[in-house]
């Protein structure tokens, strides 16, 4: 098996849930999150606040400029994510088509790399080293 | 994103194919019925697919044909009894049904295929494929015996099913316990094949721990509220978390205190952990699988092999001897004791289980002996011991370790 990254994007902002009732959004995401983790491919996930608190570093070749939001001119952004672990990209992508998502919202199914990706370099000093500091950070 | 009619359906199987064969036994009372029209539905899914492309809820759809499959099959028999005549009818009525297949309905289905009127080998061999969704091709190359061997196994499972005339359903609370216990092991038993293989030239099967994972995590998911299940996910999720450091470049085991620590996957760990955490909070004590869980945790959690609480260890496995006494628990015991108070007192301790005769013909007590003796220096037992090791065990790799280590035993 391989761990996937559902990354949830939409296309404007938090406008398209202004109709909506927010309970109805929460137990229908619940319900959702339940079903994989009962199915027992669910590893973790996370919701993003608002995109006109975050900041953007934006690298143009020079120094890198960073910029507070909100970002008019980015038209798709992340909004949140789920980690699965499951056997194949198909298996990610009928997970993600179950999502209960409006229209105007996006899901990208990316695999998240491994140590088998990376098998080449399995002497790299940097990459011996990574595993090192995942390791005191806790971020693995 | 290619749309491959073929792949589409091996995803939606791998994820689905339990609630439709539990959907279709429910509505059957026939699990053997079930399994068989769920395979008809699969065929003929991949033909109307590619004519007509993917429906849009695939599950329903292979559910739907399931469903229609039992129905002609009762139709082909020629004593329709009245019975079936109904449910022919109530099927029919019912095959446009809204997709809405309840968990419960899995959980059943987990029982069905672990039930006691079934060896061993057949319940492993039918949770593989009616609850894991595996083919008879995979589990064979998971299992290690040729494809002819899983079918006539899981034909005889079938077999016993319908000559016991077992029926769909949870067992009894009062028969519960005893059930739930046999469903976790059989889960166990497909994770230390994946972990440790007896047989073969590789020391780590990780699809087969995986499948067990992924079905121990389901159980969790199914069954929050029972410690077992939690346990024996944390248990699996903490021994997992080492697998990327339990083999080097070339396939060679790594031992523990080898281990390139950093490379164990810290997520994994905290997620052991957590299902832990859930097993204790149901507050009905330690089980077997938690005491277990708790002397991974030790390890996952220690800076490094020296540093790891030996004295915790030792207690826990004092915990386990018991509530589950078993020799292989006694020996790792006594590994623990080598390491908090010194291989003499192991020794002893291993001395007493070849006395009573325990773990007879296993490679298991001449590898502890040939390292506690090495480590005491009485070097011509420990080579002896050691030789003795690799000769009995059925993992090539293994025994290439266990020869490298009487080789380097000083003399």
């Amino acid at each position: 098996m391989a761990k996937y990254m559902l990354i949830m994007r939409n296309s404007g902002s938090v406008e398209n849930y202004e109709d909506m009732d927010f309970e109805a959004i929460i137990n229908a995401m619940g319900a959702y999150n339940e079903s994989m983790m009962k199915a027992g491919v669910l590893l973790g996930g996370d919701g993003l606040t608002d995109a006109a608190q975050g900041s953007v570093v934006e690298f143009t070749g020079e120094a890198p400029i960073v910029t507070d939001g909100p970002y008019g001119e980015v038209h798709e952004l992340f909004n949140g994510f789920w980690t699965i672990q499951v056997g194949s990209q198909e298996e990610a992508v009928e997970w993600a088509k179950k999502a209960p998502l409006g229209p105007g919202n996006k899901i990208e199914v990316r695999r998240m790399t491994d140590e088998s990706d990376f098998a080449d370099y399995a002497d790299n000093e940097y990459i011996q080293k990574e595993k090192g500091w995942r390791e005191e950070l806790g971020t693995e | 994103m290619s749309a491959d009619p073929r792949r589409v359906l091996e995803a939606v199987w791998r994820m689905e194919g339990a609630r439709i064969v539990a959907a279709v036994a429910k509505a059957t009372g026939d699990v053997v019925l079930a399994e068989d029209v769920a395979q008809e539905a699969i065929v003929e899914a991949l033909g109307s697919w590619r004519e007509h492309g993917v429906p849009d809820n695939p599950g329903a759809w292979l559910t739907a044909v399931a469903k229609r499959r039992a129905v002609d099959a009762w139709r082909r028999r020629s004593a329709l009894d009245e019975r079936h005549r109904a449910m022919a009818h109530d099927l029919s009525e019912l095959a446009e049904d809204a997709w809405e297949p309840i968990d419960d309905d899995v959980l059943r289905l987990v029982f069905t295929a672990c039930h006691p009127a079934l060896s061993r080998e057949s319940q492993v061999a039918l949770t593989l494929r009616v609850v894991g969704g595996l083919t008879t091709v995979e589990i064979a190359r998971m299992l290690l015996v040729p494809v002819p061997t899983v079918q006539a196994r899981i034909t005889r499972a079938k077999k016993t099913l319908q000559a016991a005339k077992v029926p769909f359903e949870t067992p009894d609370p009062a028969e519960w316990p005893a059930r739930l216990q046999t469903v976790l092991s059989v889960v166990y038993l497909i994770f230390t094949e994946g972990y440790a293989a007896t047989s073969g030239d590789r020391w780590v099967r990780a699809d087969l721990a995986d499948e067990a994972l992924r079905l121990g995590r389901m159980l969790a998911g199914l069954m929050p509220r029972e410690a077992d299940a939690c346990a024996l996910l944390a248990v699996m999720e903490l021994q997992a978390s080492r697998f990327g450091a339990r083999t080097d470049a070339g396939g060679q085991p790594v031992l523990l205190a080898d281990q390139d620590r950093a490379r164990w996957d810290r997520a994994q760990i905290e997620r052991g952990r957590a299902a832990l955490a859930r097993a204790d909070a149901v507050g009905r004590g330690r089980g077997a699988y938690a005491l277990q869980a708790a002397i991974a945790e030790q390890h996952a959690t220690a800076p490094t092999f020296a540093e790891t609480d030996w004295e915790e260890i030792v207690v826990l496995y004092e915990a386990l001897g018991r509530i589950a006494p078993s020799p292989v628990v006694d020996l790792n015991h006594a590994v623990a004791v080598s390491m908090s108070v010194g291989p003499g007192t192991a020794l002893t301790m291993v001395d007493r289980l070849v006395a009573k005769g325990a773990l007879r013909g296993s490679h298991l007590i001449p590898s502890v002996r040939g390292e506690l003796l090495a480590q005491l220096g009485r070097a011509e037992e420990a080579r002896a011991e050691l030789l003795a090791a690799a000769a009995l065990t059925g993992n090539e790799r293994e025994a290439a370790v266990l020869r490298a280590k009487a080789a380097a035993v000083g003399g």
